[in-house]
């Protein structure tokens, strides 16, 4: 009879929308073997793939993605996933422990470890190499070979009315100057902005941000009167399409140094030499495939530094980076 | 009846341009002529720029595309980068923007073209479905960002094996430690629906209406119900247009990049779904390819859109190299869609 | 006379609420499209205009005013933000115009072309050639502008001219764009000057017309409404055009109208701070959504525009 059919579909979906409605979903730990029934882990067939999550500065990834391709080449069962979103941005998604390793290409800001401590999480910070952050022009640009850091900031302070390089210097053509540079979640980005200008993310608002360095070498190398910064590596990958200028921290321009191995190393290269860093999350240590890709940055690993176009740092800092680590993992 | 002779009819300046005299008559059809030059230029233009475009491209892929660059995945190495993860991803984009988006959208142009009546409600889902398809793809992108993603995460939270389903305070069932990604090919997939949708539900109307409704007229007219004579008759009989709208639609999904990129399926470029990186073990590793819809992933325009950006000028080999896997995988999802077409059609004489 | 012979299927009884539940089933299928709508309406407007709890909505932090007329985008936080969409719209309203003026003369030549001069044969040729060109996803036009256009076409015509290129410039984007957007004009504009009637035609042929007269004093102002709406669904597909502007485009947000230099579209921007940022509340993720909803507005407009000019000027022949 249709009335009684109805009634009945009217009770069950009655005591199912109760059952879904008073459902939830809560954290109770990780199971404990007395209590819990074996969880039946799913894992990736007959070999468990691992997974490092890898995030940060585009300047430091050259360097992770080498060390990170040669680690995958020895242990098959390890995938890297490298994503490049700025350094600023790598210590958001530590935050938010999404991340097991960021790439800093500048060090920790106070507001940042603040940051981590809420969310309970602990980090190692290791100093993996050097860096001579360069300053570029177009391979065409023949009027200028070095500049001094009061230069840099008249064209590059926020505010700049400095439309072509005559406006620097009387003695430069008027060739207009396009600026390039990384956007303001790059440390690079920090890191220039704090030495060259004196505040952190004050920079004038017409130059064309991109996070990826590759972005701005195309575009000093199109553009007559281009000039961009990135890290060293992305120089001496593409000395075939940009210049790098000479920089001196006085006012005259004799004593200028260029950024080589050995003037970042000696400590000549001033002041746009840097410390670039990783920050390994500590609880993610406690997985074998951190440890062995975080020893293996270190040791095997170094050696791709020098290749992808950074500075190796001293050995005693090198030390010091392995016992930071070895103490992180005890 | 005399031929009248256009010079002696009255100048009226309605026609006074027709018929204006010899001069005139040249003059016009020497513009008529240069038109007509103009116009076919313009066509073959069209042409031309496309044979530009493909020669310009295969000519740049010379010196990488050989068969590794299909085997391999994305590296900092030019002469090894490949694009294998982009193929996987696309695959497995394919597949389940195919498995969303059929059923729905064939339901709803079954529901639009049989079933509804012609009501305020319906009108608003027609309009509605016109406007949907003149939506840029991103913000789709920013759609499935919002929802589909952040659902994952919050997925993710839930299935990492230290949460429990709690029914009533009665039962507590812990929840399976599933690896759930956030930016996995199930959120891609379902965002990718969202995208080919309208164009999926367009194609299946077009092939229900192409069914002559004699065929409906007499199933009803037997007795059969509305369903039936959708189910079994009207449905078979639109197959071939369905299946071709509806493998068109979804070769759109190879192309798309930028509702993927809203996702975050960018930068991470060497991610084989689940890691199954051979098509044998997609036989042979049963756990892997369950685990593959929740995994991370890129597909192909994404890796050409990241190669086009390095600067090592080798790059552009493999962004062409690219482009080329990319167009022939296209090329192939037509093909089959014209094989469809034909045989299908070949059964149906109206 | 034989009794008919239902077929087997036929016999079944199939209840009646069963065919209700299938025609709910079906009906909810249809309403995904709506459902869909909503959702993007609803995500669009929770993060821009207002939004519920304690994240604070783009417009709750920038006045409507600054961001419609403000000439600078910087959408960082703090002191230095500045969100002015303008530079964001010089770079998409020149690409789409750039794109406009490449693919109407083309897409209109080839229209009245296959309809009205080209053989049977020649259309069987050329139609599959437009929808190939159609088909083709827009990475590839934006590789090819960066890599092709730029370097070997555009830089040496502007160099003998003296002109300064750049190699991200919105003109390479633009011309791309209109290349992609010239199947679509052909065809949407073949379709309505195929629907004008062949008597007008043979009308003015027996007047003494000449082709051209045809082509242009009657057919196309026949057509027009149908043409003109295909040039603004064109021209929608042009300013939600995302991957080629992004390659080929550059980054550079500056309000500007010259396109030999690089600026950043709308979509541009989008993409761009989705691969930069991605932290959930800060103001620059909040802009994403606000430069969404202004997009999402523009094409809707020009969707529903065309639609309008379309049904409200059609010709209507008996």
């Amino acid at each position: 009879m249709k009335s009684k059919r109805r009634l009945f579909v009217n009770f069950t979906m009655a005591i199912v929308s109760a059952l879904f409605s008073g459902c939830t979903v809560e954290n109770i730990g990780p199971p404990t073997t007395d209590t819990d029934p074996a969880v039946p882990a799913m894992t990736f067939g007959s070999g468990e793939v691992s997974r490092i999550q890898i995030d940060g500065s585009s300047t430091v990834k050259m360097i992770t993605a080498a060390i990170g391709e040669e680690f995958e080449a020895k242990f098959s069962d390890v995938k890297i996933a490298l994503k490049v979103t700025g350094t600023g941005t790598g210590f958001k998604e530590m935050i938010a422990g999404r991340i097991d390793i960021a790439n800093a290409s500048r060090s920790i800001k106070e507001s940042e470890k603040t940051d981590c401590a809420k969310n309970g999480i602990e980090l190692v910070e290791l100093i993996v190499a050097l860096d001579g952050l360069t300053v570029c022009v177009n391979k065409e640009n023949d009027w200028v070979d070095a500049v001094t850091t009061a230069q840099l900031n008249m064209i590059w302070e926020s505010g700049s009315t400095v439309q072509t390089w005559n406006d620097v210097d009387a003695s430069w053509p008027a060739v207009p100057i396009t600026l390039y540079g990384p956007g303001e979640e790059s440390g690079t980005f920090d890191f220039f902005t704090e030495v060259i200008n004196g505040k952190e993310d004050a920079i004038r608002e017409d130059y064309s941000p991109s996070a990826d360095d590759n972005v701005t070498v195309t575009g000093v190398s199109g553009e007559k009167g281009g000039m961009g910064f990135f890290g060293c590596a992305y120089y001496f990958a593409n000395q075939d399409k940009v210049k790098a200028l000479r920089i001196s921290p006085t006012d005259s321009v004799t004593n200028a140094v260029a950024p080589t191995p050995e003037t970042v190393k000696a400590g000549k290269y001033k002041p746009l030499a840097r410390p670039l860093f990783i920050y390994v999350k500590k609880s993610s240590l406690a997985r074998q495939e951190v440890q062995d890709f975080v020893r293996f940055y270190l040791n095997g690993g170094q050696k791709q530094v020098s290749a992808v176009g950074y500075v190796d740092i001293s050995d005693e800092q090198l030390k010091a980076s392995r016992d930071a680590l070895e103490a992180a993992i005890e | 009846m005399t031929l009248l002779n256009p010079a002696s009819l009255p100048r009226n300046p309605a026609i006074s341009f027709i018929s204006g005299g010899d001069r005139t008559i040249r003059r016009r059809l020497f513009l008529s002529r240069v038109f007509a030059w103009a116009c076919r230029t313009a066509t073959y233009a069209s042409l031309a720029v496309l044979v530009v475009l493909l020669a310009a491209i295969i000519w740049s892929s010379i010196g990488r595309l050989a068969f590794d660059f299909v085997s391999n995945t994305n590296s900092s190495d030019p002469t090894k980068a490949g694009i294998l993860a982009g193929i996987w991803g696309s695959f497995w984009l394919i597949l389940f923007t195919a498995l969303f988006s059929v059923p729905v959208g064939v339901g709803s142009a079954v529901y639009l073209e049989e079933i509804a009546r012609d009501n305020f409600f319906v009108r608003v889902i027609k309009t509605n479905l016109s406007n949907l398809a003149g939506v840029p793809s991103i913000v789709y992108g920013i759609l499935g960002y919002t929802v589909f993603r952040s659902s994952a995460a919050v997925l993710k939270v839930w299935f990492d094996g230290q949460h429990a389903f709690n029914i009533m305070g009665l039962f507590r069932i812990r929840l399976l430690k599933l690896p759930i990604y956030e930016d996995n090919i199930l959120v891609g997939a379902l965002t990718l629906t969202l995208v080919v949708l309208p164009t999926v539900i367009a194609a299946a109307q077009e092939a229900l209406r192409s069914v002559p409704s004699s065929i409906r007229m007499a199933s009803l007219a037997l007795g059969a119900t509305r369903w039936q004579t959708i189910w079994r008759q009207v449905i078979p009989a639109a197959l071939p247009g369905i299946s071709t709208g509806v493998i068109l639609s979804t070769s759109r999904v190879v192309g798309e990049a930028a509702p993927l990129i809203m996702l975050g399926a960018l930068t991470i470029t060497t991610m084989v779904p689940g890691n199954i990186d051979s098509p044998l073990k997609l036989i042979t590793r049963p756990m892997q390819v369950l685990h593959a819809p929740l995994d991370q992933f890129t597909a192909m325009p994404i890796e050409i859109y990241d190669w086009s950006r390095q600067t090592d000028s080798q790059f552009t080999a493999v962004a062409a190299s690219g482009i080329i896997v990319l167009l022939m995988v296209l090329l192939t999802i037509n093909a089959a869609a014209m094989i469809v077409r034909h045989y299908a059609s070949r059964r149906l004489k109206w | 006379m034989t009794p008919v012979k239902l077929p087997a299927w036929a016999s079944r009884r199939v209840s009646r609420r069963h065919e209700k539940l299938i025609q709910a089933a079906l009906l909810l299928c249809a309403a995904l499209s709506v459902l869909t709508t909503a959702a993007i309406i609803l995500v669009l407007l929770t993060n821009a205009v207002y939004a519920p709890g304690a994240k604070m909505a783009f417009f709750e932090r920038v006045s409507m005013w600054d961001f419609l007329t403000g000439l600078h985008w910087k959408p960082v936080d703090g002191e230095a933000g500045r969100f002015g969409i303008i530079p964001l719209l010089c770079g998409t309203m020149m690409v789409a115009v750039i794109a406009s003026l490449v693919s109407v003369p083309a897409g209109l030549g080839a229209a009245i072309y296959m309809s009205e001069y080209a053989a049977p044969r020649e259309r069987e040729f050329l139609k599959p050639v437009l929808e190939v060109l159609a088909g083709i996803p827009s990475v590839v036009f934006g590789f090819f502008a960066l890599k092709f256009i730029t370097p070997w076409i555009l830089k040496p015509l502007f160099s003998t001219i003296g002109l300064n290129l750049q190699i991200f410039n919105t003109l390479s984007a633009g011309i791309v764009v209109g290349i992609m957007v010239t199947p679509l004009i052909a065809s949407l504009s073949e379709d309505v000057i195929r629907s004008v009637p062949r008597s007008l035609r043979e009308a003015a042929f027996a007047l003494g017309s000449t082709r051209f007269d045809v082509s242009v004093r009657i057919v196309v102002p026949a057509a027009l409404s149908g043409i003109l709406a295909a040039f603004l669904l064109a021209f929608s597909r042009a300013v939600g055009e995302t991957m080629a502007v992004t390659i080929a485009g550059g980054q550079q947000a500056i309000a500007t109208l010259n396109p030999l230099q690089g600026a950043q579209t709308m979509t541009g921007f989008m993409v761009h701070a989705s691969t930069g940022d991605s932290s959930a509340d800060s103001i620059s993720r909040m802009s994403v959504y606000a430069v969404g909803i202004a997009l999402f507005a523009m094409t809707l407009t020009i969707n529903i525009l065309s639609g309008w000019i379309l049904r409200r000027y059609r010709e209507v022949y008996q």
